[in-house]
């Protein structure tokens, strides 16, 4: 145990947490926007529920994903100055345009949104939704962007022992970068469709006294704040519908990027694709194992070059020609991790996927019922839906351990290795020390959100105003509605 | 070119300071100026809608150097680990601390809020003092010195935001609040200044002054109830002690390191400065707008 191995563990630690809650702000802004811009134009009241009902959600989980960010920006230079150094020429550049281009638009647009619902005219405070919420996508591609010439340098050259930029337009159309921001960015919005589908299916299942497990019933209370709320029309239901349509458009958008991204690594990471198969040796017509033991065919082959019959390199022969070209050295991913999370990124992905298709289908809405009242969604299917929660962002990180531990042990392919990239003057006790407290106030924030996260979506939509709501309704919390109004968020 | 970006990223630092050093401030007098929760609302309320914005100066400059000199950002943050690691975390406790203070239900838990943002404010103020102290004067007093200066001078630039912000009793305890910080600022800085002269070019020694007779200006005019001008007054005081710094670092980022090794290639430059200067004036337009937007003072009624 060294330094390095420290800080190559504070990477993953403080990178899978900035991951788990970044993808959900991507997502799940966009979903937030679409229904404040559903409420501006239909004025339909329950939109603006929602509206405040995910936007609260959104906010809990945005906090966390800026100051694990933050984290991010500093870790480079701390931990990783060999590499900082070598690369900064070329792979600050993006770093310095995300922050200039696209965190000042999120966070500077996001405060008005927040604050500003009673002091900005409509329009305008839609508008700054739309242009914090672009932001979070453009950062995205940003650091993706910068992340893909990692993987696949391009547009530099390499000058007294420094990597200069000769080209920013390749570094940002860098092939590698073009497949994974579209694959990426709609993986996204499947962790937060996943995320709005689980919540719906929960509200749906507690307004008609169901409980998440079967067997056990409750009764609607009467005292319970959101039982007014089913006097509304399908409020659950229009935002279920919406989530199923996103998840089901973008887990389209994720296959055929990933089907990119796997042709693109038989040129440029042939490594990281023979060990996500475990793949020993060059073989034509190569085999996708389901399972250990379960191959198909030339099915590798069929993913990777659209050919049955192609050949794909294998893990020993390319360790063999690497060791010819770089000299003798260990090429060679941890397999079994690469292999897993390979599979569990394809399955807990495409299952997803697969819940938001069967969703639309069981609340279509038949033809001859056109204008009048839906099917119920069944309660079957709320459940599923909350019990599928996990299975999105396991599929992300999976997807990240696969891409990041796959290009092991470069940390720019072909130019510089990890263990060269470690900052060489920060020692073992100072890695020990920043990764403990990061992990442990990160575990403690992480379960804190959950815990906010769990209330909220409990407690449920505030009640719309006293003079609008039926009659007998009381307000569940009354003094924090009128008297906070631009603080509640 | 490479100078050029040096100014571009001591502006940087100089917005990141002079704008955050007021939430910083804020936040480390939150509960000093307080005696409700109606009140720390109205105090948090200054700057809850622009914080998170401030902070992102600090994320840009960082980046930029990141960018535009490698080997310095590298060299600093892998230096100054364990002191810029408690600043991260700082920011992170305060940042969910501000974040989540409006979500949560129980007492408890709102005192456990402000507990992250009181420490993720006092923390980062005092380190990025003493971290500039320490790498320009490498020893410990210089170190402790620095760290005061700053958190001093954050303190009273917030108290004066505050007031300036407030109307009544958190008005009133701010203005108090900024003359006693000041009673702590101005021998700090004066303890300083003797330091400057024959440390980097001549001019530093002007800003220097310069940023000592605003602190001076600022605390007068506290007394004399002109917040404004007192805002813009301390202001001025924390652009000119950054441009004091930067002035001197200029000959030397980084012990035995110059700028023009720590830079990237003129190409790298040239493409960031047309990027930048296309955007960075509508950075600062939107962000001034935001100001504008919430202009009001904010009374206990309506926070």
């Amino acid at each position: 145990m060294d330094a390095l191995d420290l800080a190559r563990w504070q990477f993953g630690v403080t990178t899978v947490y900035h991951f788990l809650f970044v993808p959900l702000t991507i997502g799940l802004g966009v979903y937030v926007a679409g229904l404040q811009t559903a409420w501006h134009l239909t004025g339909k009241e329950h939109y603006l529920r929602l509206t405040k009902f995910f936007g609260k959600l959104f906010l809990i989980n945005f906090a966390m994903g800026v100051v694990t960010g933050i984290v991010q920006e500093f870790q480079f230079g701390m931990n990783w100055s060999e590499y900082s150094t070598f690369v900064g020429d070329v792979f600050g550049a993006p770093l310095a345009l995300e922050a200039l281009l696209a965190f000042f638009l999120e966070s500077t647009f996001l405060g008005l949104w927040i604050f500003g619902w009673d002091r900005l005219p409509k329009r305008i405070h839609l508008a700054c939704l739309w242009a914090a919420v672009i932001g979070s996508n453009l950062s995205a591609y940003f650091i993706l962007a910068a992340n893909a010439w990692m993987k696949h340098p391009v547009g530099y050259e390499v000058v007294d022992g420094r990597a200069r930029m000769t080209d920013l337009w390749a570094v940002l159309t860098n092939s590698t970068a073009l497949a994974q921001v579209p694959h990426v960015v709609a993986a996204s919005f499947v962790v937060a469709g996943g995320f709005v589908i689980a919540v719906a299916g929960y509200r749906i299942l507690r307004e008609r006294g169901l409980t998440v497990l079967p067997g056990r019933r409750n009764a609607p209370a009467a005292q319970d704040a959101t039982v007014p709320v089913r006097r509304l029309p399908d409020m659950w239901r229009t935002s279920l519908r919406a989530a199923l349509v996103m998840t089901a458009i973008a887990g389209a958008v994720v296959a055929g990027s990933g089907d990119l991204s796997g042709q693109l690594l038989r040129e440029q990471q042939p490594m990281k694709l023979a060990a996500a198969e475990g793949l020993r040796h060059d073989t034509a017509g190569a085999p996708f194992s389901i399972a250990p033991g379960v191959e198909v065919p030339g099915l590798l082959s069929l993913l990777a070059a659209h050919d049955p019959r192609a050949t794909v390199q294998g893990i020993d022969d390319i360790q063999a020609r690497y060791e010819k070209t770089f000299g003798p050295a260990d090429y060679t991913p941890n397999v079994p991790v690469v292999f897993w999370s390979f599979r569990v990124m394809i399955g807990f992905g495409m299952t997803t996927v697969g819940l938001s298709a069967l969703g639309l289908w069981l609340t279509r809405r038949p033809r001859r019922q056109r204008g009048g009242t839906a099917k119920p969604v069944p309660g079957w299917f709320a459940r599923l839906c909350v019990l599928a929660l996990p299975l999105p962002a396991v599929a992300i990180i999976s997807g990240w351990l696969l891409s990041e531990i796959g290009r092991q042990p470069w940390t720019v392919q072909g130019e510089l290795m990890t263990a060269a990239s470690v900052s060489p003057g920060v020692s073992l006790g100072e890695v020990a020390i920043t990764l403990a407290v990061f992990t442990v106030l990160y575990g403690v924030l992480a379960l804190a959100e959950g815990v906010l996260l769990v209330r909220h979506v409990k407690a449920g939509p505030e009640l719309p105003p006293v003079e609008n709501a039926p009659t007998g309704a009381v307000p569940a919390r009354p003094d924090e509605a009128r008297l906070t109004p631009t603080l509640m968020y | 070119m490479t100078t050029f970006w040096f100014i571009v990223i001591a502006f940087l630092w100089t917005g990141y300071f002079v704008l955050e050093g007021f939430d910083f401030g804020v936040g480390a007098l939150l509960p000093l100026l307080s005696r409700s929760e109606a009140d720390r609302k109205q105090v948090l309320g200054t700057i809850g809608p622009v914080w998170d914005g401030n902070e992102v100066w600090l994320i840009t400059a960082v980046g930029a150097m990141f960018a535009a000199f490698p080997a310095w950002y590298s060299g600093l943050l892998s230096g100054f680990y364990l002191p810029v690691f408690l600043v991260i975390a700082g920011l992170i406790v305060r940042g969910v601390g501000l974040e989540w203070r409006g979500k949560v239900h129980s007492r408890r838990e709102v005192a456990l809020c402000d507990a992250g943002i009181v420490t993720g404010s006092v923390l980062p103020a005092f380190l990025w003092g003493a971290i500039f102290g320490n790498l320009l004067f490498g020893t410990a007093l210089a170190t402790v010195l620095g760290g005061a200066l700053s958190l001093s001078v954050a303190v009273l630039h917030g108290a004066v935001f505050v007031a300036l912000k407030t109307t009544g009793g958190v008005r009133a305890r701010a203005r108090r609040a900024a003359l006693l910080a000041a009673v702590g600022a101005v021998p700090v800085a004066l303890a300083t200044l003797p330091s400057v002269p024959g440390k980097g070019p001549g001019w530093t020694l002007g800003t220097a002054l310069l940023a000592a007779a605003a602190l001076a200006a600022g605390v007068t005019l506290v007394w004399g109830r002109r917040e404004g001008w007192a805002f813009t007054a301390t202001a001025t005081a924390i652009a000119a002690t950054t441009a004091t710094v930067f002035g001197v670092l200029w000959t030397a980022p980084l012990p035995g390191l110059t700028l023009a090794e720590a830079a990237s290639a003129p190409y790298t430059l040239t493409v960031l400065t047309w990027i930048g200067l296309l955007a960075l004036p509508g950075v600062i337009a939107y962000q001034a707008w935001t100001y504008w937007v919430f202009r009001k003072r904010l009374t206990a009624h309506v926070s």
